[in-house]
């Protein structure tokens, strides 16, 4: 990591943890902050928080662990997560999830060599009467079948409209 | 009797604030005890008595007291809260500023769960209109009670719909449940005094506050007063949410909604249990079938080991690792699942899964462990013949 990435780092990380409060109740939303700008919690933005709430950096990671929307490892600026429990299975996931990786290039799990997409499950996204859904960072998009996949992810490559804003890497608060 | 219809028929027609100036022309007692009257239970499932939890709470003394929305929404299948917090977040807000009256309590909280994060702005904005409208902080409608809430985001966790668990992910751990006692209204959030309610029970004590316990309790049964949303979803012509009295018979749903000639309904989503066709007889109520709401709809030509495999591979996924019996329980069935898939599970070995699962009931730390091998063991109990001696390839 680069020094001035470091820095920026640093000083995201203090400004959050003045928004939310030096106490373990704010561990969670700063972690959330964290993770909205930079894709990622890494040991270095662990180490950071844990010093600045006065808790074990393994305290961090346990929690960072637990969540399945926090990551140590780095993600993509479009996360992409397919609800793959029963009503969207039923209503044809498979097929979506299918032309996800073919378009993409990735299974699921994995991300794009060029940072841009990570392909995860969901569980339930609560859609389940509009079925198959799934969530493009913090969006919604519902009735997917394997024909719209591509519309879908030409819009996050162009990058226009809502889902530019949420998926910027570094932007600051 | 409230009618059989599509959509929030009943919230939708709430009077703005009617329920939070009866309450607050009351004293806190008399709140509580029309709450008790109208024997409001739980709308996340559990179905606890809400009067009876108001009342531990209100009795505790604490300088600080909570009350928690719970809109961590994550039972598969389940999607009225949803609906509720974008037609009729008002009135959520008005139950939860009745229950401070009610409990004493200042602050609140509500947690939404991560996958509604676009809810989220729009929820600030009402939550804004109504600090200025007097509807939340100092002094509320001229009376003497101060509270307001925040919003806290889930993260990705179906465990945290647990009370224990939410409690412990707002104060920055992990969604572990805690053990009981102590309970919440004693030692909740910080170790004060906390009331959790789902998102509906907060709207419904709206309601009760301003139509009475008398009206409440006209709808449904004896048991299990009042109207109930139903989130319904899979094999039907109107899947959506759906307003019925409770009580109703499963076919009695079925019928309404377009899904007759289902072969099975999975009612209380993945830690529900699965209702065959020769049950749907059957009542939706807490003395029938008890629900939060979740009626997944099995058509005749639906493979009923392919649900139960969907639903171990989710409690594989969302145990919080904690306990033994769901961590390692669930992980065995499902191999187990998979094993009469491939045509390779003996009668025997299917009994031992059968006992494990009933061993998960009762040994399991929180409702997640103890309700996971339902939809198991229920699949198991009614669809034998179909799941049993299967050929390679799987098909029935």
């Amino acid at each position: 990591m680069l020094v001035t990435e470091r820095l920026r780092l640093h000083d995201d990380i203090g400004a959050w943890v003045a928004k939310h409060g030096a106490t373990r109740a704010a561990l969670i939303p700063v972690l959330q902050e964290i993770q909205r700008s930079y894709n990622e919690i890494s040991e270095y933005a662990m180490q950071e928080v844990a010093d600045r709430l006065d808790i074990h950096p393994v305290e961090v990671y346990s929690v960072v662990s637990f969540y399945s929307f926090l990551e140590a490892k780095a993600r993509g600026r479009f996360v992409i997560r397919l609800c793959r429990t029963v009503s969207c299975d039923m209503t044809g996931k498979d097929r979506v999830a299918r032309q996800l990786e073919n378009d993409l290039g990735i299974r699921f799990g994995e991300t794009t060599r060029d940072g841009n997409f990570s392909l995860e499950w969901a569980n339930c996204l609560g859609m389940c009467d509009q079925g198959p859904a799934l969530l493009i960072n913090d969006q919604v998009f519902t009735s997917v079948t394997p024909e719209t996949v591509h519309d879908l992810i030409q819009a996050c490559r162009k990058s226009f409209g809502p889902l530019a804003v949420q998926g910027q890497k570094g932007r600051t608060h | 009797m409230s009618a059989v219809k599509k959509g929030l028929v009943t919230f939708a027609a709430a009077v703005p604030e009617e329920g939070l100036k009866a309450a607050l022309a009351r004293p806190r007692s008399e709140v509580i005890a029309e709450v008790t009257a109208s024997k409001l239970r739980g709308r996340g499932g559990a179905g606890f008595p809400t009067g009876v939890k108001w009342n531990l709470a209100a009795a505790a003394t604490a300088p600080a007291k909570w009350v928690v929305c719970n809109a961590d929404e994550g039972e598969p299948g389940t999607f009225k809260d949803r609906v509720i917090l974008a037609e009729v977040p008002d009135l959520v807000l008005e139950g939860m500023t009745i229950a401070a009256w009610a409990i004493g309590a200042a602050r609140g909280v509500l947690y939404l769960r991560g996958e509604y994060a676009y809810l989220r702005d729009s929820l600030e904005k009402v939550l804004a209109r109504r600090r200025e409208k007097g509807l939340l902080g100092t002094g509320i409608l001229g009376s003497p009670l101060s509270f307001d809430v925040e919003i806290r985001m889930g993260s990705g966790a179906y465990v945290c719909g647990e009370e224990t668990a939410l409690i412990e992910s707002l104060e920055g751990h992990r969604g572990e449940p805690r053990n009981r006692p102590p309970f919440p209204v004693d030692c909740g959030y910080r170790s004060e005094p906390t009331i959790v309610n789902n998102v509906e029970t907060f709207a419904c004590a709206a309601m009760v506050l301003a139509k009475g316990a008398e009206w409440f309790r006209g709808i449904g049964t004896e048991v299990s007063t009042g109207p109930k949303l139903f989130s319904v979803s899979g094999d039907c012509r109107e899947p959506g949410v759906w307003e019925f009295p409770l009580g109703i018979t499963i076919a009695g749903l079925l019928a309404a909604v377009g899904g007759e000639g289902a072969k099975a309904v999975q009612v209380g989503g993945a830690s529900g249990r699965c209702v065959p066709a020769s049950e749907f007889g059957r009542t939706l109520a807490f003395e029938g079938v008890p629900t939060g709401g979740s009626i997944i709809v099995f058509g005749p030509r639906r493979d009923m080991l392919h649900v139960a495999e969907n639903f171990l591979e989710f409690f594989v996924d969302e145990s919080c690792g904690q306990c033994t019996p769901c961590r390692e329980g669930n992980a065995k069935l499902l191999e187990g699942v998979r094993m009469l898939r491939e045509g390779r599970c003996s009668w025997a070995y299917l009994q031992e899964l059968q006992k494990l699962g009933e061993v998960m009931q009762l040994a399991s730390k929180c409702g997640l462990g103890q309700s996971s091998p339902n939809a198991f063991l229920s699949i198991v109990e009614h669809f034998r013949p179909e799941i049993m001696g299967r050929t390679a390839g799987g098909n029935a």
